[in-house]
């Protein structure tokens, strides 16, 4: 390729136990990621494969018990409260369930103020807050004069995913990490889901961390795939590659898994 | 929020604890408005005077008289006057003095009397009668004299020169003075302690000041448990594990014992009822603590804390804004259960004469003190104890039965 890629993210034997002694479990083994700017990347795994875990390590929510994470070639440093904010100025995430993901005493109003307030529009005023939180709810077809002064409870699922993606939309980071952000969606929002999180990719130009259990979703939206399996990197390359020519037996069980709807049932095996 | 009051005054068992919370505290403020006499104020000489209406001999004598005539009148009086217990002494010396046992109606007052004036002679000798016993009779016999006159008695001055007697007046039987009319009447609804005070002035000051205790001791044991258990449970690491030191300390001390401890040692001048409740509160504080640092740690790891520290707020917005709301139901039930607890504490630390210093206020435990040194559990004067008992288990029975109530409101696995 012509145009040579930034690495965006990157980590080297990022290592997460849990637990002392014989009672330990090592959620995250040696972990070594490399994410280019403006790519998606996929992590797939099952569930307890330790894939919430490494998203909360980058997130900078959990401390790593061993390696490092390099943030745009540097060793990131959130050791400060100052400095984790300018970190989450840049990474920012979207989590599985949209009902636990808001403070439900606070209203809709100010989970978007708080997202202009921190891109610095603190100073701005009133009626160019409304304008910004218009614009944001607008981009994932949502009407903010019927969002204002509500509270996040009386929305549905998928409008709540939704309001995330404007929040993420509003605070314009370098990468996003979106853990199964429709596993507890239907799966008419699903595909609206995705489609608003591609068209967000390509209007803010950000590299997506994709977490997802579900192999077909992961061939559907991304460009790398990563397979995780108890912890550690099973297979890793570009998604034509990982998915159509698996190599790891774990990658094969996941696509062979994947119910197929074309495919008539073959009882007589059963 | 207005949902949830609205759910709260739905539940029966919030509503009659509340209730009845409700009415002691307006019993508590509105009864000082309506009686300015101090609690503490000696108005009998004597003790344990028995609850009743007390009316002014002095002044029913001056005040309007209205003849009555009423039929049973006189047998009232007699059975005032002669006890049970008099009329069978008596039955036993005319049954000892020969009479036959099965003549003898205790309950014909007039007849009884009549044998009793006929045959009673201290002279006599009974077989068996002690000393004390004959000396009885005496008296007895002394206090019958006239009981069955029908004349009235008559109202004499003395002379300050002579000394002489002269009658100004004579109150028949049949006399009747209007209570209203009676310039100085004394209503004792439960009688008198045992240092002449009205009970009842004392018992709702007691109350109002062991609520104040409760209440100062509650939030003071609360905000401890609160801020202990939030920064346990949100910091986590050293700082956990020593709160959890500490903790546990305190729980393995009983809380009663370290309070007589601190109790004894402040000494008896500097204990004022602030600081009485100060101290209960600085030893009650472990469970809430606990039981916060618990919830704390199944909150921390909720996703709308984690997008709060994504939003950059800072650890002190994320406990106060993202934390507190969550536990604030269960923190509201604490505080009440804490301020039942601390009224029980106050009445235990007072009955063990380690409360409040005597002069300045009365509380619950206090009355509870008074009145087992001076044995009214003993002499059975009830109204000494009983009431302040009864408002020590009203109190805490309501604040248990809102914290009942809450429960089921804010715990949906117990909602019927």
């Amino acid at each position: 390729m012509a145009i040579t890629k930034q690495i965006c993210l990157s980590t080297s034997g990022l290592t997460k136990i849990f637990g002392f002694g014989r009672r330990q479990t090592v959620a995250v083994d040696h972990v070594d990621l490399n994410l280019y700017e403006g790519e998606v990347v996929s992590i797939v795994g099952e569930s307890g494969s330790g894939k919430t875990t490494l998203a909360k390590i980058l997130l900078g929510l959990i401390n790593e018990t061993a390696g490092d994470v390099f943030f745009q070639g540097q060793k990131r440093d959130i050791s400060s409260h100052q400095k984790r904010q300018e970190y989450w100025r840049n990474i920012q995430a979207i989590f599985q369930d949209p009902f636990s993901s808001y403070n439900i005493f606070n209203k809709i109003d100010s989970v978007l103020l708080d997202c202009i307030n921190m891109r610095g529009g603190r100073g701005l005023a009133r009626a160019a807050k409304v304008e910004l939180m218009r614009e944001a709810c607008s981009f994932v077809n949502l009407k903010f004069e019927e969002l204002t002064n509500k509270y996040p409870f009386e929305l549905s699922g998928g409008q709540m995913q939704r309001l995330m993606i404007a929040r993420i939309f509003l605070l314009k980071p370098k990468i996003l990490i979106a853990d199964e952000p429709t596993s507890m969606i239907d799966a008419c929002s699903r595909a609206t889901i995705l489609d608003e999180l591609m068209k967000l990719r390509d209007e803010i130009k950000m590299t997506i961390i994709f977490i997802t259990h579900d192999i077909g979703l992961a061939y559907y939206v991304s460009d790398q795939v990563y397979i995780m399996e108890r912890g550690k990197i099973v297979e890793s390359g570009s998604a034509d590659e990982v998915i159509l020519r698996p190599r790891a037996a774990y990658t094969q069980r996941l696509i062979s898994d994947v119910p197929k709807i074309h495919e008539e049932w073959d009882l007589s095996t059963v | 929020m207005q949902h949830t009051l609205r759910q709260i005054f739905r539940s029966g068992k919030f509503v009659v604890g509340f209730s009845i919370f409700a009415a002691i505290l307006l019993i508590v403020t509105i009864y000082p408005l309506l009686v300015r006499e101090s609690p503490l104020t000696i108005i009998g000489q004597g003790t344990f005077f028995p609850p009743g209406i007390y009316v002014s001999v002095y002044d029913s004598l001056t005040s309007p008289r209205y003849t009555l005539q009423l039929d049973d009148a006189a047998a009232k009086r007699l059975a005032s006057r002669l006890s049970d217990d008099d009329r069978l002494a008596m039955k036993e010396w005319l049954v000892g003095a020969g009479l036959l046992e099965s003549e003898i109606d205790t309950t014909d007052t007039a007849r009884l009397l009549g044998l009793w004036e006929a045959t009673y002679d201290p002279a006599k000798r009974i077989p068996g009668l002690t000393n004390a016993k004959r000396n009885y009779y005496v008296r007895l016999d002394a206090s019958l004299d006239g009981l069955l006159a029908t004349e009235g008695l008559s109202l004499a001055t003395k002379d300050p020169q002579t000394g002489a007697l002269i009658e100004t007046g004579q109150v028949a039987q049949t006399d009747y003075a209007n209570v209203s009319q009676v310039a100085n009447l004394r209503v004792l609804a439960l009688g008198t302690d045992n240092f002449g005070r009205d009970v009842l002035t004392e018992l709702v000051t007691a109350t109002g000041v062991s609520l104040q205790i409760g209440i100062v001791a509650g939030l003071v044991a609360t905000l401890i448990g609160l801020t202990l258990g939030l920064l346990a449970g949100y910091v986590g690491g050293l700082v956990d594990d020593v709160i959890t030191f500490v903790t546990n300390l305190f729980i393995v001390i009983p809380s009663f014992v370290l309070l007589i401890l601190i109790s004894f040692s402040i000494g008896q001048e500097q204990r004022g009822a602030f600081t009485i409740a100060v101290v209960i509160g600085l030893t009650g504080w472990v469970w809430t603590a606990r039981a916060v640092r618990a919830q704390v740690i199944s909150l921390r790891n909720r996703d709308h804390v984690n997008l709060s520290k994504l939003s950059g707020h800072s650890i002190f917005r994320i406990i106060v804004a993202d934390i507190l709301p969550y536990i604030a139901s269960y923190v509201v039930m604490a505080l009440i259960l804490q301020i039942s607890s601390a009224i029980l504490a106050e009445a235990g630390l007072s009955i063990l004469g380690l409360g409040p210093r005597t002069t300045d206020v009365p509380t619950l435990g206090q009355m509870m003190n008074w009145a087992f040194i001076y044995q009214a559990y003993i002499l059975g004067k009830w109204w000494a104890y009983l009431p302040a008992l009864a408002a020590i288990a009203l109190v805490s029975f309501s604040m248990n039965l809102m914290n009942t109530g809450l429960d089921q409101v804010f715990n949906p696995a117990l909602r019927e």
